[in-house]
């Protein structure tokens, strides 16, 4: 019965985002009040109804209603409850429901909190998101439908697979799909904003929160898949450029160019077209990523099951949604008005570099999915592009932005004094200097390429707080008159200086973890011990853990340092009864600056195990990154200013600082 | 040549401690051995599970490729003649890194292909900004509240 | 012009991404096509798998077309495919096997109780020379002609499509 409803609950959003889709349309066009009415309370029912079907679906995982297909196929009675709901999105028919839910909250929370969009923008708006919402609600319900019902019910379901049960994947895909799907408010500003004709400086400032808080999930959402790799693979591994890793990485970085770029039209009035373009490429990579993902074109170790009809489809939906908005673009964007001028030196032209790379580098990163699809297609071999291809080109291409990110903000609007603006970051070239010195000097043995990284790293992040300094006129006017200043900053110059320190403790971790991490594996018998990066390591016992669906086996390690006990470490190995699958626990201990991570194998069937140790050096500073960039951003979120209207023209106050205005 | 040396650097940098599959029966008594099977394994697929290398998948074939690398190592073949010996039977779907030859040609050139043509756009676009709005390019803000300031101190002369 | 042009290429770019899409559906992207089509299949020498069955190596292939099956009893497709196999073997299709990775009793076990269609059968105890052949699952099927050449490759269990579409008119053509 509640299936049902959840059911009829999808078919009535697709009439209301069909009717929210089209009228607010009509009505912006003819000037039409009541139609264009209609936009805001549609897509608030959308959200309810939305909302009362995924309530439906967890409801038949929570009950273990077998009856259901959905549960059937991915649920079990054993699993635990936590489980049971991290079911409903841990498949494709689910996570469908979980995208369209996303659509729909990001477009209630834009008809709620958007009182300041003038009424026929806001209109427009949410008519685009309605028109996506009711492409996938369509999917949904004609190959997608988790509610069928299947007779028999089987008496049991089939279970989720066991690498999924776990509670980074409870969390992952919501937080994800908010940034993924997220984007979607962005491509729908920018296709209304083109068929107002105009882009201006308030639509910058209108698109901007909720292209920040896709943002800052859509970090934390890779971050956190990142993390659970790294903890539930067993090699500590984080990122492997597979295809659907690639499908979150590149609009984050298409992204991450477009709220830069925004900074340029809301302040200078400048690089509109480029912006809108970009606007409609994020959200198209989220699109061509859940393509990827579920029309088994190009295989990943993360991709859904999947059948033809789903793939054509999707494809179908791509091509009206992203081919739709790229005509009218061609169509629109030449008739926008052309912006301010600047000089290369300047923020604008820091903000273009920005974007050239953010964007050559979403490009790359394209290209090398789609490269061994498009070779095969055309009659060549059948090659495969892997993880040392864009870490040979990836890399070397965002080094030189990573260089000028702590430069940039110290730059003015218009026409800037470059050696101005590297004067003022001599702080942070003394720190690059000194990181270089202790890497240097604590990996002599190890690759050249991570001093250097580590310089980088130390050079953003004491880079980032330079823009601060400058502002308050830190060291040059007494302490005082700089504590003034520092309260009156807006909160976005803390949020983006934080988002920058960020960036460089997360690149800090990577270099790190990848460049120095200290490896053994070996065959320990139970009272053994192994030497580690200056720890030992001993195997005290194995012995039998068994789980409500699984049976494992459980080891006592202990690490000391010098006879001091450090940590004990458990990682466990487990056998799921359904599937027969194999996981394993990992054990870590964290430092603070480095982990040391303990991997349980097999059994040599002569009571000696395998065991894989490691010692990950900063590997904890990956995630603390990705952390403080999202606080950054939600920081940024937090200002004021991004919930006013038109920007007020306010009186700038006496004490504003460098030549840079904000 | 800067292409062999960053691909050497990135080997490098790769084999250093990354093989998580591997057991301890597989493994070379002679590091050096080792840590060449360890780079070499690092750049051949998994079939079977595809996306890992042979060193990071639990899989039966990978386990057999370990131990073929390290076979082909222990009878003296250079590192490229190990490499070889697989991709005369599996093809050039098992290297992860994509050979460079006429094929993959644009693969390789792409990124650079596509910052150029952003670059180009980029300065054809302040360019013509320039061209557009004249050689002077109007007051910054500073610069208007500069001027307002002389002229309101000039007009109390 | 041009700066039409510019606007129409992000257009472009995608219609071309799309076509690709379009042509990548409903392949099997996992297939790894085989490095040895047209060349000579690898020298190997494998023990019999049953008494009074000979073994078989390379140069056993040659004289005439056959087929050479990689099989194993722990292989649950190669038993879907295996009354296929029956039904080649009943025409007069040559079938070589190749037990791959298995232990004897199991593979006999298993050809006992669904019948034995091969005509030769080696036992690839370590799978080495699977390897050879560039055996990366089970089952495959290898079209080899007279002259010992690979001809043709099928990843995963034979089915009607296969037999009928690739399978036979390249047995015919390898005949003449």
């Amino acid at each position: 019965m509640i299936a049902e409803i959840g059911h009829f609950a999808l078919v009535l959003a697709l009439v209301v985002a069909l009717a929210q889709a089209s009228l607010p349309l009509y009505g912006a066009a003819r000037a039409n009040a009541p139609l264009v009415a209609v936009a805001r309370p549609a897509a608030q029912m959308q959200f309810v109804l939305v909302l009362a079907a995924f309530l439906a679906l967890v409801h038949a995982f929570v009950t273990s209603d077998f009856s259901v297909y959905a549960a059937a196929i991915n649920s079990h009675s054993t699993m635990p409850l936590v489980y049971k709901i991290a079911g409903v999105w841990g498949n494709h028919e689910g996570s469908m429901v979980l995208w369209v839910l996303i659509l729909a909250l990001f477009g209630a929370a834009v008809a709620t909190f958007g009182a300041n969009l003038p009424p026929t923008l806001q209109a427009r708006v949410l008519a685009v998101q309605a028109m996506i919402s009711f492409g996938f609600l369509a999917f949904i319900l004609f190959t997608s439908d988790p509610f069928a019902r299947v007779f028999p019910p089987p008496p049991d379901g089939q279970g989720l697979n066991p690498i999924l049960q776990d509670p980074g994947l409870a969390s992952h895909p919501p937080v994800l799909y908010l940034g993924y799907v997220g984007f979607s408010m962005a491509f729908s500003f920018a296709i209304a904003a083109l068929i107002e004709g105009r882009v201006d400086a308030s639509w910058a400032r209108w698109v901007r929160p909720w292209t920040l808080a896709a943002w800052c999930t859509l970090t934390l959402g890779i971050a956190m898949g990142s993390w659970w790799a790294y903890y539930t693979l067993g090699w500590g591994g984080f990122w492997f450029w597979d295809p659907v890793e690639n499908a979150s990485f590149m609009p984050w970085l298409a992204g991450t160019a477009l709220l830069h770029s925004a900074i340029v039209v809301e302040k200078r009035d400048a690089l509109k077209s480029w912006t809108v373009l970009l606007a409609i490429v994020t959200f198209s990579l989220s699109l061509i990523g859940t393509f990827l993902v579920r029309s088994g074109v190009l295989t990943s170790v993360h991709a859904f099951a999947n059948s033809p009809a789903r793939g054509i489809f999707i494809l179908a939906l791509l091509v009206i949604a992203i081919g739709g908005s790229l005509i009218l673009y061609a169509v629109r964007a030449p008739n926008l008005a052309p912006g301010g001028l600047f000089a290369p030196i300047s923020r604008e032209g820091a903000l273009m570099l920005n974007n050239l790379i953010l964007a050559s580098a979403a490009a790359t990163v394209l290209v090398g999915t789609l490269y061994p699809l498009f070779l095969e297609r055309i009659g060549g071999p059948k090659i495969s592009v892997g993880a040392p291809f864009f870490n040979l080109t990836f890399v070397p291409l965002i080094s030189p932005l990573l260089v000028a990110v702590p430069i940039g903000p110290l730059l003015g609007w218009k026409r800037a004094d470059l050696a101005a603006a590297l004067q003022r970051l001599w702080a942070a070239g003394a720190a690059a200097f000194l990181a270089g010195l202790v890497a240097l000097y604590l990996h002599s043995g190890g690759p050249i390429l991570a001093v250097f990284g580590l310089a980088l790293a130390a050079w953003l992040f004491v880079g980032a707080f330079a823009e601060l300094a400058a502002r308050t006129n830190l060291g040059r006017a007494a302490l005082g008159e700089t504590l003034r200043r520092a309260r009156h900053l807006p909160r976005s110059t803390y949020g983006a200086a934080l988002a920058h320190a960020g960036l460089g403790i997360a690149l800090a971790g990577i270099v790190g973890t990848t460049a120095w991490r200290v490896e053994r594996i070996a065959t320990m018998h139970p009272g053994e011990k192994v030497a580690l990066a200056g720890y030992e390591v001993s195997l005290d016992d194995v012995a039998p853990a068994n789980g409500s669906n699984y049976e494992g086996q459980r080891a006592d390690m202990t690490v000391t340092r010098d006879g001091r006990l450090v940590a004990r470490l458990t990682p466990q190995k487990r056998t799921f009864a359904l599937s027969g699958a194999d996981t394993a626990v990992t054990a870590i201990h964290t430092t603070g600056i480095a982990d040391i991570y303990a991997a349980l194998g097999d059994s040599d069937g002569q009571g000696g195990w395998t065991v894989r140790l490691y010692d990950n050096p900063l590997a904890p500073w990956i995630w603390l990154g990705a952390v403080v960039m999202a606080a950054g951003g939600i920081l940024s979120l937090s200002d004021r200013r991004l919930r006013v209207g038109a920007p007020a023209r306010r009186r700038l106050p006496e004490s504003a600082a460098t030549a840079s205005g904000d | 040549m800067m292409r062999t040396i960053l691909a050497m650097i990135a080997v490098l940098w790769m084999a250093l401690g990354l093989a998580h599959a591997v057991t301890p029966q597989e493994m070379l008594a002679d590091p050096a051995l080792e840590a060449r099977a360890r780079a070499i394994g690092q750049g051949l697929r998994c079939l079977v599970c595809q996306n890992q290398s042979i060193d990071d998948s639990n899989a039966d074939l990978a386990h057999d490729l370990r131990v073929l690398v390290r076979q082909r190592l222990m009878a003296g073949d250079s590192d490229a003649q190990v490499v070889q010996y697989i991709v005369e039977r599996y093809g050039q779907f098992v290297l992860l890194k994509p050979p460079v030859e006429p094929a993959t040609y644009l693969l390789w050139l792409s990124p650079g292909i596509v910052f150029l043509i952003g670059l180009v756009g980029a300065v054809a676009y302040v360019r013509k900004r320039q061209r557009d709005l004249g050689e002077v390019p109007p007051l910054t803000i500073e610069e208007q509240r500069h001027l307002a300031k002389l002229l309101k101190s000039d007009g109390e002369r | 012009m041009a700066k039409r042009l510019v606007y129409i290429a992000p257009l472009l770019v995608f219609a071309a991404i799309a076509v690709f899409f379009f042509a990548g559906l409903g392949r099997d992207p996992a297939i790894v096509p085989s490095a040895l089509i047209d060349k000579p299949a690898p020298k190997f020498n494998l023990p019999a798998l049953i008494d009074g069955k000979p073994g078989l190596s390379s140069a056993d292939l040659k004289g005439k077309p056959v087929l050479v099956n990689v099989f194993a009893s722990w292989c649950v497709p190669c038993k879907e495919e295996h009354p296929i196999l029956m039904d080649l073997a009943k025409e007069g299709v040559v079938l070589y096997g190749i037990d791959y990775k298995d232990k004897p009793e199991d593979a006999r076990q298993l050809l006992a109780a669904m019948g034995d269609p091969y005509e030769r059968i080696g036992a690839d105890r370590d799978g080495s020379t699977g390897i050879d052949w560039g055996v990366y699952g089970v089952p495959e099927t290898y079209v080899v002609d007279s002259t010992g050449t690979i001809r043709y490759k099928q990843v995963g269990p034979l089915d009607r499509e296969a037999v009928e579409g690739v399978i036979r008119p390249l047995l015919s053509r390898l005949a003449k």
